[in-house]
């Protein structure tokens, strides 16, 4: 019986040797270890076996099952292991084709501009809010301390529809409802489109986007104004931003001024970029007249603020180097996939 | 506005700093300094030469030889020029020097020209005799200049002397941008004053006293106003035994770098005038104003008039007029007239220097689309006392000029002035609208330097009549500011309250909605609000379409941008066309902007303003792909009720077998579909285009951002696909409504998998197959509940005369 056992043993490790696949091998197995395999065989012939020898040489043929058994799985994980690394090598792929993209969309450069200046200011506290583009003359400007007749109405070229309504050529008429619904404080930015009856070229456009600003609330002081909008352009232009404020006019604000900030391309050197100034002009700015806190019910004794307006175009012009206003607006899909 | 800096500094003295100084100072007060220019750029070893013999050239017939005493020596020059002779004296540029320009007066080359000594046709040159335009001007500028050749100087100069400094270049002109409230600064006076201020030097304005020849100008002429309300003051002077010659050249020079040709002293000395104190003047020829008699009044509607240009204008009852006892002599403020024009023959001169009301100055120019140097100071409204000032330095330049007598006494009609404006004096106001701790006194030597007096017993600023712009404590805290110094100011961050900072709900969804866009693939375009009426015709939109009553600005930049768009496609289509045109491939846009209806014509309200998201693509993909970005958008803003797409759309522009109205909640809340053929044609793109449209404002008003979880399904799913065939106007729309409505609360979903026409379907019906899966929530389906709900669907799906397949 031993010698049997030991013969079916070495057949059986010899054709486990000799195979050289997965299936090969349980077919090993089958005829080996199975139902109807050799060793099967022997343990059912156990009734030919002397009852007293019968735990004995069911030992040994546990033992001959175990040892082929672990020869198998031997043999098994080694050829697994040999197939996998066949695998993967075929499986080699030329990393450096052209990828599969998804054609994802662009935004405009000037919405790019305008989240980037919400972002800061909402960082700040401020709420964005928005107003009519189709406005009343009262809202557009005698609200804003330009009454009938005054030259400045001449100077921004509106757009009329009739006496009393017109395009709004300023985003400031935003200031005015914000500041009618009698809620103070108030921090808000006004993005919108504003119009001009300006002739399209490389830098106008009759139809452009402006960014207001308004914070009304006690003890507002031009030394407020300044910090803020120097933190702004620290945030919008880099961290090395410098500005300078010159003082201006607007009628809806007094004091008023110009804000300039350092060239961001030559840091202030002077360039071709900057025209050699080393300032490039950003924004116009100033504290709230008192007559157009008072025109939309604020009482000026108690209260004060600043405001602002910045043009997004003039941003995103600068900010992507775009060099003619009229790409804003063609809609080409060349210029917009750069942004 | 154009100045000299040696114009300015003639009023403040002491004024001394370099060009680049005195610009960023100027600027840092106000007075913003655009740029400036150094009138002697490029000009280098210039000096003043005279001929002492000119020969001709042995071996050219075209050049000669000159030579040329420059003071230390006499040098040869070759040259081409024919207008020199033997005795002018005329500027020459020495070996190594530099000139401005070439002879021909084109453009001036940064660097400027280096001349150097060399052989003309074998005979040496020294240098160059130089021509106006080589010296950077023209014949404009210096009208004794000829017309081709060497400048020669008229007046007498010394040889050997510095030939720019000659001509008035050793100057630099400064061009200021001044704001509209500073009227005062339109004259160099009034930047003089700044100037003085800025640098805290004295100002030394003009000394002006009249000699005049003790006769009566009551004797000469009277002035009658009979429109008051358009003219607060009128001065009349008279000079007599006018002797038109130049003007001396220090005015030349002043008036030339103002940009200003000098013709000759009467002209000079308005246009000087005018300059100097910003008002501005109008010389008449008395002998031609009938009875000698001004009268001041509005023209009547149809009138006409010619103007000193010699153009008819057409006159109306709203413009002011200045008359002589017969006719009409000028334009109040803009223009005067032919009739009444000076010439050299000149005997006796009227000088007018009046104030006229500024709004009606305005807009009489804008009428006559005549708008003059003078208008433009008129328009901004004149301090009536700089009319008086004015027209005595008028007359004094007359007078020291010998160009003329001046008559005693002056003719003025004049509406009650002003008083001056006087603001309490709130030092700590002032502080805490600057953020500041400026000291009183500091802000009083501020105020000493404006003119602003200081009363102190009343406590109150008095402000000189010609600061217009002062009213309020504000104003005053500006002046302060300016000359304190904005860049003193501290910069310090609001405090107070704390504000939440946030974006509208509406904003919030646009931001999806540009996402959305973006992640399918579209990019985002923008278009003009305004557009051109033809464009309902380019969208074949019937007469009576409701969307052709559109806004119509009144005063458009032409046709095509005249309407305020009430659809946002012509935008959106025009931009595919540019991109088509173009031969870019795969486009897809997306705009986010308003369409604009208005209630009612005319005007009395505004009009609703409705945001539109409008998608556009041709290239890649269908109808379908369109509808998937819709579906995204609807899902990303938790639009999940049931969209219905309804063909019965009706869009003209819209293929009439590839349209939908998008239909949620009940309301249509857009549409889609294929951009008609014909359309397409008229925008010139030759491919397919889908559009989608939605009405933002419907659709704020359903989106939401609430989400809650509704658990991951614990019980197995049963499904059963069935295959049909279908009547072809049966849309799959329907099938999918019936078998909703008659699936119960275990149908889960249903989706086709199949769609087929053609061969081995019969005619009029295609093939369609769906999967419709079932599941409860809390259990696991057995048969019977799977074919009692198919039962049904299938009934339903009978009675729409749909067969089934087995």
């Amino acid at each position: 019986m031993k010698e049997k056992l030991e013969q079916i043993k070495a057949e059986a490790l010899k054709q486990i040797q000799n195979s050289d696949a997965l299936d090969k091998l349980n077919e090993i197995r089958v005829s080996y270890l199975g139902k109807k395999g050799e060793l099967t065989a022997v343990l059912k012939s156990m009734k030919d076996v002397a009852a007293e020898e019968r735990p004995k040489v069911g030992q040994m043929v546990n033992e001959t099952r175990q040892e082929i058994e672990a020869v198998l799985a031997q043999a098994k994980e080694k050829m697994e292991k040999a197939v996998l690394e066949t695998r993967l090598k075929n499986e080699t792929i030329d990393v450096t084709l052209p990828a599969k993209k998804n054609n994802v969309g662009h935004r405009h450069p000037n919405t790019i501009a305008l989240e980037e200046v919400e972002r800061i200011f909402v960082g700040m506290g401020y709420e964005v809010v928005e107003g009519p583009e189709v406005e009343t003359d009262y809202y557009n400007f005698e609200a804003l301390n330009i009454p009938a007749d005054h030259p400045a109405k001449d100077e921004q070229d509106t757009f009329y529809i009739n006496g009393d309504f017109l395009l709004r050529t300023q985003t400031s008429s935003t200031q005015v409802h914000e500041m009618e619904k009698g809620k103070l404080p108030i921090r808000m930015i006004a993005p919108g489109r504003v119009f001009r009856s300006d002739e399209v070229d490389a830098t106008h456009s009759p139809s452009f986007h402006q960014i207001e600003g308004l914070v009304i609330d006690k003890h507002i002081t031009f030394a407020d104004l300044k910090g803020t909008l120097a933190e702004f352009a620290r945030e919008l232009f880099g961290e090395d931003t410098k500005v300078k404020f010159r003082p201006h006019h607007f009628n809806f604000t007094e004091p008023s001024a110009e804000m300039d900030v350092s060239c961001f391309k030559c840091g202030g050197k002077g360039c071709r970029f900057c025209k050699g100034a080393g300032w490039i002009e950003i924004l116009g700015c100033g504290m709230v007249h008192p007559n157009v806190l008072t025109m939309s019910g604020i009482d000026p004794e108690k209260y004060s603020g600043f405001a602002f307006g910045v043009g997004l175009e003039r941003i995103a012009l600068l900010k992507y180097e775009i060099d003619d206003m009229r790409l804003l607006y063609e809609n080409d899909i060349r210029f917009l996939r750069q942004f | 506005m154009n100045t000299a800096l040696s114009w300015i500094q003639a009023y403040v003295p002491d004024l001394s700093c370099t060009d680049q100084e005195y610009c960023d100072a100027m600027t840092l007060t106000g007075t913003k300094v655009e740029n400036y220019a150094r009138l002697d750029k490029n000009l280098e070893k210039i000096v003043v030469g005279q001929i002492e013999k000119i020969e001709k050239h042995p071996d050219a017939d075209k050049l000669i030889v000159c030579q040329v005493n420059i003071g230390t020596e006499v040098i040869q020059i070759v040259t081409g020029a024919p207008n020199v002779k033997e005795g002018d004296k005329i500027p020459v540029v020495l070996d190594g020097g530099k000139v401005a320009g070439g002879h021909d007066g084109g453009p001036l080359p940064e660097e400027g020209i280096k001349i150097k000594a060399g052989k003309l046709r074998g005979i040496t040159s020294n240098g160059m005799m130089c021509s106006i335009e080589e010296l950077g001007s023209d014949r404009n500028m210096y009208p004794e200049a000829p017309e081709d050749g060497i400048y020669i100087f008229t007046q007498d100069v010394q040889v050997g002397t510095d030939a720019v400094e000659m001509l008035g270049m050793r100057d630099t002109v400064f061009e200021y941008e001044i704001t509209s409230n500073r009227v005062d600064c339109y004259s160099v006076l009034g930047i003089a004053r700044e100037a003085a201020a800025t640098f805290r030097k004295p100002f030394v304005p003009p000394i002006v006293t009249v000699k005049e020849n003790g006769e009566d100008i009551k004797d000469y002429v009277s002035v009658e106003v009979k429109d008051a309300d358009l003219c607060t003051r009128y001065c009349a002077r008279v000079c007599t035994n006018i002797k038109i010659a130049p003007s001396p050249e220090w005015m030349q020079k002043r008036l030339r770098a103002s940009g200003i040709r000098p013709i000759n002293n009467l002209v000079d000395i308005t246009n000087y005038v005018m300059e100097e104190y910003g008002q501005p003047m109008h010389a008449f020829d008395l002998d031609t104003v009938a009875g000698h008699k001004i009268i001041v009044r509005r023209a009547k509607d149809g009138d006409e008039f010619q103007t000193l240009d010699e153009q008819v204008r057409k006159l109306d009852k709203d413009i002011l007029m200045i008359c002589d006892g017969e006719k009409e002599i000028g334009i109040a403020g803009i223009m005067g007239g032919e009739n009444s024009k000076i010439t050299d023959n000149v005997k006796t001169v009227l000088f007018e220097a009046a104030t006229f009301n500024g709004a009606n100055i305005r807009k009489s120019a804008k009428r006559l689309g005549l708008r003059t140097d003078a208008s433009g100071k008129f328009e901004k409204g004149l301090d009536p006392h700089n009319a008086e000032d004015a027209i005595n330095r008028a007359c004094q330049l007359i007078q020291e000029l010998g160009c003329g007598e001046v008559v005693s006494g002056m003719v003025d009609v004049c509406q009650p002035m002003k008083e001056k404006e006087k603001i309490q004096f709130e030092p700590n106001k002032i502080n805490a609208l600057l953020g500041t701790d400026i000291t009183k006194e500091d802000m009083l030597d501020i105020f000493k330097m404006l003119d602003i007096e200081y009363n102190q017993e009343t406590n109150d600023l008095i402000v000189p009549t010609y600061r217009q712009d002062l009213g309020c404590c504000a104003d005053i805290a500006e002046e302060v500011a300016r000359f304190f110094g904005y860049d003193k100011i501290p910069t310090t961050l609001p405090n107070g309250e704390a504000t939440a900072g946030k974006i509208s709900y509406k904003l919030r969804i646009e931001q999806k909605a540009r996402d959305i866009a973006e992640y399918c693939g579209f990019s985002q375009g923008m278009n003009y609000s305004f557009e051109s009426p033809k464009v309902f015709d380019k969208l074949l939109l019937p007469e009576d379409s409701p969307l052709r009553n559109a806004i119509v600005i009144a005063n458009p930049l032409g046709e095509d941008f005249s309407i305020m768009r009430t659809i946002s496609l012509n935008g959106m289509l025009t931009s595919l066309a540019t991109n088509y045109n173009r031969r870019n491939k795969d486009v897809r846009l997306y705009e986010l902007g308003n369409i604009y209806l208005p209630h009612e014509f005319p005007l009395t309200q505004l009009p609703e303003e409705r945001m539109q998201f409008t998608l556009g693509m041709y290239g890649d993909g269908d109808f379908y792909t369109m509808k998937g970005v819709v579906e995204e958008f609807f899902d990303a803003i938790g639009m999940d009720k049931k969209t219905v797409y309804n063909p019965l759309s009706c869009k003209p522009f819209l293929h009439p077998g590839r349209q939908a109205d998008i239909e949620y909640d009940g309301e249509v809340v857009g549409y889609i579909g294929e951009i008609h053929p014909i359309v397409c044609d008229s925008y010139d793109i030759h491919t397919r285009v889908y559009v989608a449209v939605l009405d933002m404002p419907y659709i704020v008003e359903r989106a939401t951002f609430d989400r809650k979880y509704e658990g991951i399904a614990k019980y197995p799913a049963v499904s059963r696909d069935i295959s049909m065939v279908v009547p072809k106007d049966i849309l799959a729309g329907q099938i999918e409504a019936m078998i909703e409505q008659r699936g119960g609360k275990l149908l889960e979903s249903c989706s086709l998998f199949d769609i087929y026409e053609g061969e081995q379907i019969k005619e009029g019906y295609k093939s369609v197959a769906y999967s419709i899966t079932f599941r409860a929530k809390d259990r696991t389906l057995d048969e019977n509940d799977v074919t009692g709900a198919m039962k049904k669907i299938l009934n339903g799906l009978e009675s729409m005369g749909i067969e089934l397949r087995q």
